[in-house]
Parts: structure tokens; C-alpha cells; sequence
């Protein structure tokens, strides 16, 4: 069973479990993904501790042949944030959905992105309830017509990489379903660092909220409709690569413009993935008007909650020794009864 | 020019000490505590105090008052009846004097007795001044004026200069009752260590109030009290909280179980302490972690339990009602964990720092599902030592969740504990399985039922857990009917099998059969130990029986109810052990309910016990 880490392959991150996800599902190509993907990570299979919540989303560690806990609905990363506790040395990923992260569990992934535990969350938004058959999410578009929402939502959604940003993840990363490659390197970075790392996975439910996410997954338009974003390179997209995004800094805000007609390149909004301010536009940009921004929107390291747990209590286990029972019964004032 | 003083040879007597939130109340008992556990008396200590912080000053309901009883008797309960009551103000002196025995004696801060505060008490007139109080001794001391002169040298300042007022009256307290003033000398020194002025000018207000005594020509019938040393078991002593012993009991049955622990708690009242507590101890194998709520508390000590820890998460009721629905998970993933409710005043925000026992139904029935778990609860202050190492012991040996309960009495009060050596304590070391020949995530104990521990990082071990019902064969999903129902009877056997490995229950005090058994948990153990012992010295037949082990049941409790005539349950609630003895034993037992937020009076249980013997 002691397998050699580099002669892991796909088949030995996968259960033998029945994979139950509806027909057409993202969550499948998201699977594969990571399962490719784990064998190049050159860690142990008996480190990868894959936590969930409730929802389709959170099925996902049944699949996977590593340790998982499939928990309780929104509360995957305080579960998560004390298995690290317990085990630093356990790499933690938490796979979540737009209504268990930022609905019941909002709290919870605030904080866990606050504190800044070394956890890897994969949120797949699909901005639909899928598991409780359809309602609307707190990431559906206003006008989503749902069984709870019959005549259409009347309330505005929430971007969850704004919330990531506003929470104080250092890493935060947009990627799409069945953009296998892309999803792959976005995942792999935010695997890679030590602190909270945040993804949203655009995924397509095909039963309750199919094509939401057309026009950034359809090879013929998704060109004008979504931009990647890689540090140290302009904003450019579209289908003939012409448009880019500028910033208007008068206003503070971001403008689409066509290169070469109203914009010379060089104007062109350059990525840098540590400005946590360009980095709320860029998360903030959705269609019509804008493209949506996939990969690494931010990244700025910072010391991991864990770790300096720890820090304080080797100090205190160096100064005061190791924690003695008796010793600690018998401190302070005590008295002898003959 | 002292005046001969004749001494009193009370064998037991009650003091109260009431002031202001800000008058240091709380501070002045425990150092009045430490003392007079070092005089070698007997004692038990009930901290009452405000839910506001600091209310505004003079109000009736900022009063804050701290209580001990002690003597030479075997001492278990705070006491009913208050001989000497410390009043700083107005408002302390009309809250608490219904408490006071006729004859008893009253010391008052005749400086603090002003317009504004007698107004604030509600008080027409001033009562030192009148003869409202004719029926007590009163001792008016202006001890305001007398502390500004007793400090003056440190140039403190009018305001800080009266914060020593507590410590003026404590030092007159000591030498009331012939206690030395050491101890608080030393606390003084090392809690001011780096403000030497703030230290010296305390310790002066404290030997000024001492000298006080020793001189001033106090009124006839003020006297020494000579309280006589208790009989103890030899051994070394301290005093103990049951705050501090709980936590320390995690801390042994962490080391016992060989794991490390995972302390996750929300702060609220009155468990917080216990988070501080375990938090002052990282040389400990403990990790405190103050999450963003009482769930994710919960959820993070689940967490630890899985990645081969213990989990222990820690509330009061309203918080524990969040947590039910992680605990019931750690009952379907059959992990370790251990969750501590320090009970309060319910419902909803209810009395957060008064006490009471009304989770016993919460802690047993309230979580969804069928979803058995074991029940314990501290009956003293250092019984938590013990139950906490008990809840450790079931948790790890059995792979449940265990609800231990405390209260806010037990949670503050302190008393002489007999320091206990750990050595004297079987270790019950926790085994992981490790071999992955055979592995499979739903392998059992076949004679606890106890499912193996598997932790993430084992190699070849690799497995899920979850909420959703699992094959009792490969501990896969499984929604198949019959298997649920063999998981729903094992998850219960295994819980009922527990009984199997708890002590029987034994009578405490009094015959194992008669004509009335009175049967308590929790923090009650002390007034009924106190009121069956009177009733027993009167020739009632009596017995007291306190039940640690409240889920599942003592094996033999059902045998021992039925030699007696009847059952008597006294509870800080509106009777839920009793519904409970009733329901598993069908028997009539009667019930005795107090929801006060204050603890029984010894006075109740035996007016109880003599209502129930004396008409029949």
C-alpha cells in the first residue's frame, strides 16, 4: 500500500464508489481534473483530506480515494480548519457550492479565509440549489425563476470571489468546469500555497440551471465574454484578441475599449495579481458588458493562522517545559493537612 | 483600648460579602476563601454576581456578592442562612437582607450610604440611621473616610484610593474572624507586580482594616468569631473551583487517553472560563481555538476528532442548542468528542449568570434522529476533575460524543480539594488502527461495538466519513431499509452497553432501602447531602442518592429505587430526572423543583423530606 508517490496515477485517487451526479453534471469534469491532477502534486494519498458540506458539490469526497469527510450542510470549513489544527501536516481541501459556502456556511468561510488556515476551498458555483431540486441560490441572478421564486428572484446575488477578497484570503481564482486545463493549473497553484487559497468553479447544473454559463464555456463567443487574467500581462481579450480593459482613473473604475481604436496597448490594464483593489474590479467584472476574469485574480502571501499557533506554543513549551499533571495540581496555593 | 471581646464558637457559619459590581466583591471573597481554607476550616464558596459588567453604580441590580460558608462540620453547600453580611452600599445592604438570620450581624459602608445611593436603593430613609434594622447588629463604619486615610500616603488619588476600600474591609474581616493575612498579602504583590504603589497601597488598606478591629472600642455584642478547625483526610489541599478542575481533568484524560486535545469553544457565560483556562496551558497537549461561533465550535473539534485528536467544544445551553447538529454527526461518523454544558437561567438568553439545571432533557433527547449518547454530570467542584477524565475515558473507549454537564454554580464555586496524584489513575490509552489488511472503515470492537479510529495520514487506510447512513458492513453509503435499521439498534447498543462499564450506583448517605430515597445530580449533591444528614440526625429514614451516570442509567438503579417507598428528586428545574426515572423505571417518584437561578437551601430539602415522611 506504501506506493511510491510518483507512481501514483488517476485510478488510485479513485474510489470504488458509484459516482451519482445527474447526466452532464460539471461536477464530473471537475472530478477528473483532480484526480489527474493529484498525482502531480507528488504528495502522499494518506495526506489528502478532502472535506465537505451538503449539497451535489459535496458528494465529491465520496469519490475520491483519499481520507474525506463528507459533514454537515455550510460548515465544511470549520471542519476542515480543525483537521489542520489536529494535523498541520494534512494537506486540506474543502469542496463546497455557492449555497453551502455563502448561504447556511457564509460565516464560516469568512473566517476560515480570515484566519488564513492553510485550506484549499473549491466553491462550484452553479448559481442554483441543485440537491434540494432547484431553488434559488445566493448567487442566481436577479430574475431566477425557481420553486421558491416563482415570478423570478428579487434579490441581488453575491460574488463570491468579492467575498473571498473582502474576507482576506490571500489567494483568490476564478476557472470553469470543463476548462480541464485551466481548472488544473488554477487548482495546482492554489494547492501549492501554504495559507487559505480560494477558487470558484463555474459549473453548469444541467437540470436546474442549464447554460448559465454559456457564454464563457461556448468555443464560438466565449472569447468576447470572459478574459484570463495572468500577472504581468495586459487585460486583452475577444474573439479577434482587440478588446482590453482600462482603467479609468478619475472615476476608479474599469471600461472595456477596443485596442488600436480608442486605446493604444500599452494603456491597457497590466494584471498584477497582488493589488487587492484592481483585484475587486477585476473579480466585480460579469457580463454584458464586461468580461468575466478567470484565474489567479489575487495572491498575496501572508503568515498561515496554523502556523503561528504553533509558534506560540513552542515558545511556551520551551520556556515553561513540557505540561506535568501533578505539577499543575499542586501549583499555586496549597496547604498540608497531618 | 481594645475592648474584651467575648468569642463566639459557632461550629459553621455563613458570611456574605455584597457591594457594587466595581466594589471587588468577587476578589475580596476569594481572598477571604484562601485564608480561611488555610485556617483550616471546612468550606464552600457561591459567587452571585450581576450579568452587567459594570452597572451603573449604586443600582440594586449591579450588586455583585460573593458567599462562603464554612466551619468545622463537613461543609458541602454554600449555606442557607447569613450570619455576617458585608454591605458596601444601600443597594447591597436591601437585596441581601432578606437573607440574613435575625441577630445577625451587618458591617456597612456608612460612607457609601449617601442620598444618591440610598435613593438609588429605593430607600426612604437611611437605614443605619433609623430602626430598621433593630433586629440585627449593625457595625456602621464611614470605612469610605477611613480607607482615604489609610492610603493617603501613596498620593493614589481620591477615585483610586477608595478602590482599596474592599481590601480595608476584607483586613477587617480577617480579623473578625482570626484568619492571617498572608496569602492576600501575596496575591496583592504578584497580581501588582509592576505597580508597586497600587500594591503597598493596598496592602495598607488591609492592615489598616485589621488594626481597625484590633482597636476601635466596637459597639457591645461585636465579637471575635472562633470558628473551629475541621477534621480533614490528611494529604495536601487546595482550593478549587469547578471551572479549573474541569479543565484540568481534560487536560489528564487527554494524557491518560495518550491524545491531544482540541479545545474549540465560543465564548458565553458562564463557560467562557474554560476556554481561558485551557488557553493559559499551551505547555499542555491542548490547542484552544475561539472559533466565530458556537457551530463552528463544534464543527472544528468534530474535525480534530477525525484527524485522530480529541475534539472537545464547550457552552451554556443556548450554545449547546446550536451545536446538536454536529454532535449528532459525530454519532453517525462515530468519533470521539467530548462537549461540556455549563448550565445557566434558560430560556433563550434567560439568567446567563445564575444557575440551573434545566439541559438534563436537552442533553439526553435534543438532537434530531434517534442519536444516543452518554450523559454525565459534576456533582461538586472537584468532582469535575474526575468526570471530566470519565467523559474523556467514555468518549475514546466507546467513539461517541459524551455530554458532560456542569452548572454555574458548581463552574464558580470553590472548596478544599485533596490533591489527587495522577499516577493513581488507569491510563486507557487510545489505539489507532493502522493495518490495512482488512481495513475497512465500519470494523467494530466486538465487545464495546466501539467502531476503529483510522486517521488521515495513515497509509493504506484511506477512507470517507459522513452524515449520510452507512453500510454496517463496508461502511459505505447505504440507504438500504434493513440497514438502517441494524445501524439505528447498533448506534443504540452500543450506547446501552456503557451501563456495563460504570460503577454501580451506591447510596451516599443513609440506608439502601427504606421509606424515602432522595435522588439528585449535579450541583444539588451538597443541600441534599446537608438536608438528608440533618433528617437522618432527627431519626427520619432517608437516604440520599446522586447520580453521576445519567445516560445510560447506573444498572442497578432500578433494583435500589424499589427498596424504598418512595423517590424524592430535587432539581433546579421543573423536573426533567424525574420524568426520566419515571419513564425508564415506571415508578412514582415525586418531584421537588426550584427555578430561582440560586441554589437549594439546605432548609428546602429538609422541609421536603419531612413533608413527604410526616404524612405518611
Amino acid at each position: 500500500m506504501n506506493q511510491a508517490v510518483s507512481k501514483l496515477s488517476i485510478k488510485d485517487f479513485s474510489s470504488d464508489q458509484e459516482v451519482r451526479w445527474c447526466p452532464g453534471c460539471g461536477d464530473y469534469a471537475i472530478l477528473k481534473t483532480i484526480q489527474k491532477l493529484m498525482p502531480e502534486l507528488g504528495r502522499p494519498r494518506e495526506n489528502q483530506v478532502f472535506v465537505s458540506g451538503i449539497g451535489c458539490s459535496s458528494r465529491f469526497p465520496y469519490y475520491m480515494n483519499t481520507y474525506g469527510f463528507h459533514t454537515i450542510h455550510g460548515r465544511a470549513p470549520s471542519v476542515a480548519t480543525g483537521v489542520k489544527l489536529a494535523n498541520p501536516e494534512l494537506d486540506v481541501w474543502v469542496i463546497t457550492g455557492d449555497g453551502d459556502a455563502l448561504s447556511i456556511g457564509g460565516n464560516h468561510t469568512l473566517h476560515a479565509l480570515r484566519r488564513n488556515v492553510d485550506l484549499t476551498m473549491l466553491l462550484f458555483n452553479n448559481e442554483i440549489y441543485g440537491l434540494t431540486k432547484g431553488q434559488y441560490s445566493p448567487t442566481s441572478k436577479v430574475g431566477t425563476r425557481s420553486p421558491s421564486t416563482p415570478e423570478g428572484s428579487v434579490d441581488q446575488p453575491l460574488s463570491p470571489c468579492g467575498i473571498a477578497l473582502g474576507s482576506g484570503a490571500p489567494l483568490v481564482a476564478r476557472s470553469i468546469d470543463t476548462e480541464m486545463k485551466h481548472l488544473s493549473g488554477v487548482i495546482k497553484q492554489a494547492y501549492e500555497h501554504k495559507g487559505a487559497s480560494f477558487v470558484e468553479i463555474l459549473q453548469n447544473c444541467p437540470i436546474y440551471n442549464d447554460g448559465i454559463f454559456d457564454s464563457v464555456k461556448d468555443k464560438k463567443i466565449a472569447a468576447d465574454f470572459k478574459v484570463e487574467v495572468e500577472h504581468g500581462k495586459p487585460l486583452v481579450f475577444g474573439l479577434e484578441n482587440n478588446k482590453g480593459i482600462r482603467l479609468d482613473k478619475e472615476k476608479l473604475s474599469l471600461e472595456v475599449v477596443t485596442i488600436g481604436e480608442d486605446c493604444p496597448l500599452e494603456d491597457v490594464l497590466v494584471h498584477d495579481q497582488g493589488n487587492k483593489t484592481l483585484a475587486q474590479l477585476i473579480a466585480a467584472m460579469s457580463g454584458p458588458d464586461f468580461p468575466v476574469a478567470v484565474g489567479v485574480l489575487y495572491f498575496q502571501e501572508k503568515a498561515a493562522y496554523v502556523d503561528n499557533l504553533f509558534e506560540q506554543r513552542i515558545k511556551i513549551q520551551e520556556a515553561r517545559g513540557k505540561g506535568d499533571i501533578n505539577a499543575l495540581l499542586h501549583s499555586g496555593h496549597t496547604w498540608q493537612v497531618n | 483600648m481594645s475592648v474584651e471581646t467575648e468569642q463566639h464558637q459557632n461550629q459553621n457559619i455563613v458570611v456574605r460579602f455584597a457591594g457594587d459590581s466595581g466594589d471587588g466583591m468577587q476578589l475580596t471573597g476569594t481572598n477571604f476563601t484562601l485564608a480561611t481554607a488555610l485556617h483550616g476550616n471546612d468550606l464552600s464558596t457561591f459567587p452571585d454576581f450581576p450579568a452587567e459588567i459594570r452597572a451603573p453604580a449604586g443600582a440594586t441590580f449591579g450588586v455583585s456578592a460573593f458567599q462562603i460558608y464554612f466551619g468545622s462540620d463537613e461543609v458541602s453547600t454554600a449555606g442557607d442562612a447569613v450570619e455576617v453580611l458585608v454591605a458596601m452600599n444601600p443597594a447591597a445592604l436591601i437585596t441581601n437582607l432578606k437573607n440574613l438570620v435575625p441577630g445577625g450581624l451587618i458591617i456597612a459602608d456608612s460612607g457609601a450610604f449617601n442620598d444618591k445611593n440610598l435613593a438609588k436603593a429605593k430607600y426612604a430613609e437611611n437605614p443605619l440611621e433609623d430602626d430598621s434594622l433593630d433586629a440585627y447588629k449593625v457595625l456602621s463604619i464611614d470605612i469610605s473616610s477611613q480607607v482615604i486615610a489609610a492610603v493617603e500616603a501613596f498620593n493614589l488619588g481620591h477615585k483610586m484610593a477608595l478602590r482599596c476600600k474592599n481590601m480595608w474591609t476584607l483586613g477587617l474581616m480577617f480579623w473578625l474572624f482570626d484568619r492571617e493575612k498572608q496569602s492576600t498579602i501575596d496575591m496583592l504583590r504578584s497580581k501588582f507586580a509592576s505597580k508597586a504603589d497600587i500594591a503597598n497601597a493596598n496592602i495598607a488598606a488591609l492592615n489598616a482594616g485589621y488594626a481597625f478591629g484590633e482597636t476601635a472600642e466596637l459597639p457591645s455584642g461585636i465579637e471575635v468569631y472562633k470558628i473551629p478547625k475541621a477534621e480533614q483526610q490528611a494529604g495536601t489541599y487546595r482550593n478549587m473551583n469547578g471551572t479549573t478542575a474541569l479543565a484540568w481533568g481534560l487536560l489528564a484524560g487527554g494524557q491518560l487517553a495518550g491524545l491531544p486535545i482540541l479545545f474549540a469553544s465560543y465564548p458565553i457565560t458562564p463557560a467562557s472560563n474554560l476556554l481561558h483556562t485551557l488557553a493559559a496551558r499551551k505547555e499542555f497537549d491542548v490547542i484552544t481555538f475561539q472559533a466565530e461561533d458556537e457551530i463552528a465550535a463544534v464543527c472544528a473539534a468534530v474535525g480534530a476528532s477525525f484527524a485522530g485528536s480529541l475534539g472537545v467544544t464547550s457552552s451554556a445551553g443556548p450554545g449547546i442548542a446550536l451545536k446538536m447538529e454536529a454532535i449528532s454527526l459525530a454519532v453517525s461518523a462515530e468519533l470521539p468528542l467530548v462537549v461540556v454544558n455549563t448550565q445557566r437561567g434558560g430560556p433563550s438568553t434567560g439568567l446567563p449568570t445564575k444557575t440551573e439545571q434545566s439541559d438534563l432533557l436537552q442533553a439526553v433527547y435534543g438532537r434530531h434522529g434517534d442519536t444516543p449518547l452518554p450523559v454525565i454530570a459534576s456533582s461538586h467542584p472537584g468532582d469535575c476533575f474526575d468526570t471530566a477524565i470519565e467523559a474523556v475515558r467514555l468518549a475514546t473507549k466507546y467513539m461517541t460524543p459524551v455530554m458532560l454537564l456542569s452548572d454555574g454554580y458548581i463552574a464558580n464555586a470553590s472548596e478544599p480539594w485533596l490533591i489527587p496524584d495522577i499516577n493513581d489513575y488507569e491510563a486507557f490509552p487510545v489505539s489507532f488502527h493502522s493495518k490495512p489488511e482488512g481495513f475497512k472503515p465500519s470494523l467494530r470492537d466486538a465487545e464495546s461495538l466501539a467502531r476503529i479510529w483510522a486517521k488521515p495520514g495513515t497509509p493504506g487506510l484511506e477512507h470517507r466519513l459522513g452524515g449520510i447512513e452507512k453500510s454496517y458492513e463496508t461502511g459505505d453509503i447505504s440507504y438500504d431499509p434493513d440497514n438502517h435499521q441494524l445501524m439505528t439498534n447498533t448506534r443504540k447498543a452500543k450506547i446501552d452497553n456503557i451501563a456495563n462499564d460504570i460503577p454501580g450506583q451506591e447510596v451516599s448517605l443513609g440506608k439502601a432501602q427504606g421509606k424515602l430515597a432522595v435522588v439528585g445530580w449535579g450541583s444539588t449533591y451538597g443541600a441534599i447531602h446537608q438536608g438528608v444528614k440533618r433528617c437522618l440526625k432527627e431519626g427520619y429514614d432517608v437516604a440520599h442518592i446522586h447520580i453521576r451516570h445519567l445516560w445510560p442509567l447506573p444498572p442497578n438503579l432500578k433494583a435500589l429505587l424499589s427498596g424504598y417507598e418512595r423517590v424524592l428528586v430535587p432539581e433546579m428545574n421543573t423536573g426533567q430526572l424525574v420524568k426520566l426515572l419515571r419513564s425508564e423505571y415506571l415508578i412514582d417518584a415525586r418531584a421537588l423543583n426550584k427555578v430561582s437561578g440560586q441554589p437549594y437551601k439546605i432548609s428546602e430539602i429538609v422541609n421536603a423530606i419531612k413533608a413527604e415522611l410526616d404524612q405518611h
